[in-house]
C-alpha cells in the first residue's frame, strides 16, 4: 500500500490499477481460504480436536479434587516433610464421608490406586469403618486406628500428587518414571516397568520391517524400472493388487498359510523337510511377515519412482569411463537412489509404528506393539490417562519422522525439477 | 525379457538374473497368499486346509444367509459411500482454493489436511472415541461417516490437486469473460477437466472407509459392524471357512477398483499422449 503511495507520485495513472488489481488479487485470495475452510473446519471437529482431546486427558488429574476437595485443599500447604497436621485428617474423614454418601469413593479409589498399589483397600476400608465424624482433635488417631496406612507419609504424597488440575504422572508413567516420596522422578519398580520395552519392541520391529521391505523391495523396484514399459505396466499388477487388498484379507490369508497344518508346514512336511509343524505365527515371525507383505508395496512405489527418474546414460557414461559395473553400481546409481530409499523406508518405519491390527491378530503376548496397548488401556482397563500419555509419545514420535519425510519428499521434487 | 541394453559382461548377466529371482520370488510372496485363500472359500469341508475334499458354494451360501454378515456389507458400503460422497466435496473445494491460496502458510496448512494419513489409526480412533462418546456420536453411522471421511478427504485433495497443477486457470478466466457465472463455469468448465483426478481420489476413498477397521472398532455398536469388523473378530474368534467367502467378496471389490484405476491412468495418459 504504502509503495504505491510512494510511486504515486510519478505515475499517477498507474496507481488506480495497481490497486485495483491488488484488490482483486485480495479477493481471490480470500475466496481462496474460504473454499479450504469448510475442510478445515471438518477436520478440526472430527480429527485435531479430538487428538488435542486425547492429549489434554495424558495430563488431566482432576479425579481426586472432585472426591476429596477438603483434602486437596488443606494439603495445598503441606510441604511434604512429615506427616499432615490435624486439619488434613479432618478434612480428608469428612470427605470420605461426603464421597461415601455420594457414591463416587470409586473414582478416586481407582485414581490413587494408579499412583500407589493397594490404594483402593486404605480407601473402602477407611470408609467402611469410620462410623462418625470424629472428635475435634482425634482425627489423626482414628484414621490411623482404622488402617495404619494413614500413619505413612507416602500415603499423603501420593493423594498430594494425585491434586490437580494436571499431573506428569501418566506421561511419567508411560516412560516407566516416577515421582518418589520426595517428588524426585526416579525408575518404576521393575514389575511396572513395561512401556519402555514395548516402545524399544515396537522400534524393533518397525526397524525389522522396514529393513526387510528394503531388501526385497530394492530388486523389484529396479526391475520394474528397468524392463520395457509394457513388461513393467504388467509386472506392476503384482505390487498393486496386494496394495489394494484389503489388511483383513491379507492377515486372514497369512494365518490360512502359516498356520500348523497351513499351507507352508503342509508343504514342507510332504516335501520331508520336517517332521513336526514349525511354529510359524501367533510370534513374532509371523508378525514381520505379515507386516512385511503389507507394507511391502508402500517400500516398492516410491523406489520405483526415483529409480525411473535416472537416466540410463549415467550408467552408460560410467561404463565408457572404464567403471566396473559394481563401481558404477555403487558409485554411480545407488547414490541416485538414496532419496527414494529414505522415503520408502520413512514412510514404511512411520507407518509401522503405529500397527495395531496386524500383531493384534498374527502376534503372540509378546509381540504386541504400542498401540495394542493404547487400545487395551482405553477399551478394557479404561486408564485413559495412561492410554492418552502412551499415545501421546506415539503421535510425537510419528510427527518428527513425518517431518522428516516432508522436507525429504520436499527436497525430492525441487532437484527432479531442476533436472527438467 | 534379456533385451536389456547394459548387459554386455558376463558378471552383469547374472547380477542381471538375479535381479529376476529374487523379483519372482518377491512377486510370489506378494500374490501367493491372496491367491491361497480364493480356492478355500469354495471347499466343502470345513477346514482351511489343502487338498479340498471337494467342490462347493456352501460357504458363500452360509455369507448370503448370514443376517451378521449381510448387514456388516450393507454396512461397508453405506459408510463407504458417504464418506466417499462427503469427502469428494471437501476435498474439491480444498484442493481449489489450495490450488489458488498464496500463502507462507499453505505447506502448513497442506500439511495439516493431510495429516489423518500419516497419523496412527489408534491414535484417531481413540481421540474420537473419547471426544464422539459424550456428543452421542459413538455406535452411529454419522460418528463413522464423519470419522472416515477425515482419513478419506486426504486422498481427494492429493489427486485433485495433482490435476490441477496441469491445469490451465485461464480457460476460468476465459470461461468467466465469455459470460459465464462461477458455477456454470465450475460446472462446464473445471469439473470436466478434473474429473480424472476426482475419480481417482474417489477410488482411494471408498477404499480407504471400506477396509478400514481400527476406528470402527472402537467406535461402531454391534448395528453398525462392517465387513473388515466383522471378519476381525471371525478371525480373533474360530476361523470359519466363512471368512474366506467375505475374503474373495472384499478382494473381488479391490480388484474391480485397481481396475477402474489402471483404467482411468491409461486413459490420462493416452489423452496426455495425443495433446503432446
Amino acid at each position: 500500500m504504502t509503495d504505491a503511495l510512494l510511486s504515486g507520485a510519478n505515475a499517477s495513472t498507474e496507481v488506480p490499477l495497481k490497486r485495483r488489481l491488488r484488490r482483486a488479487e485480495r479477493t481471490r485470495q480470500v475466496k481462496a481460504l474460504a473454499l479450504v475452510l469448510p475442510l478445515l473446519v471438518f477436520l478440526l471437529f472430527t480429527f485435531a480436536g479430538p487428538i488435542a482431546g486425547m492429549l489434554w486427558r495424558s495430563i488431566d488429574d482432576r479425579e481426586v479434587r472432585q472426591v476429596l476437595p477438603q483434602t486437596v485443599a488443606a494439603l495445598a500447604g503441606w510441604d511434604g516433610k512429615d506427616l499432615p497436621d490435624e486439619k488434613a485428617y479432618a478434612a480428608l474423614a469428612s470427605d470420605i464421608l461426603a464421597a461415601r454418601a455420594s457414591g463416587t469413593m470409586a473414582i478416586a479409589a481407582k485414581r490413587l490406586n494408579y499412583a500407589l498399589n493397594g490404594f483402593r483397600t486404605i480407601l473402602t476400608s477407611t470408609a467402611r469403618n469410620l462410623k462418625a465424624v470424629p472428635e475435634p482433635g482425634t482425627a489423626r488417631e482414628t484414621l490411623g486406628k482404622i488402617n495404619p496406612a494413614w500413619r505413612e507419609r507416602a500415603t499423603w504424597t501420593t493423594i498430594k500428587d494425585a491434586s490437580g488440575p494436571v499431573t506428569g504422572f501418566y506421561l511419567l508413567a508411560a516412560l516407566d518414571l516416577v515421582r518418589d516420596v520426595d517428588g524426585a522422578i526416579v525408575a518404576a519398580a521393575p514389575d511396572q516397568a513395561i512401556y519402555r520395552n514395548v516402545f524399544i519392541r515396537t522400534f524393533i520391529i518397525s526397524l525389522g520391517v522396514t529393513a526387510l521391505c528394503l531388501i526385497l523391495g530394492f530388486p523389484v523396484a529396479y526391475l520394474l524400472a528397468t524392463l520395457p514399459p509394457g513388461w513393467s505396466n504388467l509386472l506392476m499388477i503384482f505390487v498393486l493388487l496386494p496394495f489394494w487388498t484389503s489388511l483383513l484379507v491379507r492377515t486372514c490369508a497369512w494365518i490360512v498359510l502359516l498356520q500348523s497344518k497351513g499351507v507352508v508346514n503342509d508343504s514342507l512336511h510332504w516335501l520331508g523337510i520336517i517332521d513336526e509343524p514349525l511354529r510359524l505365527i501367533y510370534n513374532r515371525f509371523g508378525v514381520c511377515v505379515a507386516m512385511t507383505h503389507v507394507l511391502l508395496p508402500f517400500m516398492i512405489l516410491p523406489l520405483y519412482s526415483s529409480m525411473k527418474a535416472i537416466s540410463p546414460a549415467y550408467m552408460r557414461a560410467a561404463a565408457s569411463l572404464g567403471a566396473p559395473p559394481v563401481t558404477a553400481f555403487l558409485r554411480i546409481y545407488l547414490p541416485q537412489t538414496l532419496p527414494g530409499i529414505g522415503a520408502g523406508s520413512l514412510l514404511v518405519f512411520i507407518l509401522a509404528l503405529g500397527y495395531y491390527i496386524t500383531p493384534a491378530l498374527v502376534g503372540g503376548a509378546a509381540d504386541q506393539m504400542i498401540s495394542y496397548f493404547i487400545a487395551l488401556y482405553t477399551t478394557e482397563t479404561a486408564n485413559w490417562g495412561l492410554a492418552s500419555a502412551l499415545g501421546a509419545v506415539l503421535l510425537l514420535a510419528t510427527v518428527l519422522l513425518a517431518v522428516v519425510y516432508g522436507k525429504l519428499v520436499q527436497g525430492q521434487q525441487v532437484t527432479g525439477g531442476m533436472k527438467n | 525379457m534379456s533385451d536389456n541394453p547394459s548387459l554386455r559382461t558376463p558378471s552383469q548377466r547374472i547380477a542381471w538374473t538375479a535381479t529376476i529371482l529374487v523379483s519372482t520370488l518377491v512377486f510370489i510372496f506378494l500374490i501367493a497368499p491372496i491367491l491361497a485363500i480364493m480356492p478355500l472359500s469354495f471347499s466343502s469341508g470345513s477346514y482351511l486346509t489343502y487338498p479340498l475334499p471337494g467342490l462347493s458354494l456352501r460357504w458363500y451360501d452360509d455369507f448370503i444367509n448370514s443376517p451378521r454378515w449381510m448387514n456388516s456389507l450393507k454396512n461397508s458400503i453405506i459408510i463407504g459411500v458417504a464418506s466417499t460422497l462427503l469427502s469428494m466435496v471437501l476435498g474439491t473445494l480444498a484442493a481449489l482454493g489450495l490450488a489458488q491460496w498464496k500463502s507462507r502458510f499453505k505447506p502448513l496448512v497442506l500439511a495439516f489436511v493431510l495429516s489423518p494419513v500419516v497419523v496412527p489409526g489408534v491414535i484417531t480412533a481413540v481421540g474420537l472415541y473419547f471426544f464422539f462418546a459424550p456428543i452421542g456420536l459413538t455406535g452411529s453411522y454419522l460418528g463413522l461417516i464423519l470419522a472416515h471421511t477425515a482419513l478419506a478427504t486426504p486422498f481427494v485433495v492429493i489427486t485433485v490437486g495433482a490435476t490441477l497443477q496441469s491445469f490451465d486457470t485461464n480457460l476460468a478466466r476465459a470461461a468467466a469473460s465469455l459470460g459465464a457465472s462461477p458455477l456454470y463455469a465450475f460446472r462446464r468448465v473445471i469439473l470436466p477437466l478434473i474429473m480424472p483426478g476426482l475419480a481417482s481420489g474417489a477410488l482411494f476413498a471408498f477404499a480407504t472407509s471400506f477396509d478400514e477397521v481400527v476406528i470402527v472398532l472402537f467406535m461402531a455398536g454391534p448395528e453398525q459392524r462392517t465387513l473388515p469388523r466383522e471378519m476381525f473378530s471371525g478371525i480373533r474368534e474360530n476361523i470359519s471357512p466363512t471368512i474366506t467367502a467375505a475374503a474373495v467378496i472384499l478382494t473381488t471389490v479391490s480388484v474391480i477398483l485397481l481396475a477402474t484405476m489402471e483404467g482411468l491412468r491409461r486413459r490420462n495418459e493416452r489423452l496426455k499422449g495425443s495433446n503432446a
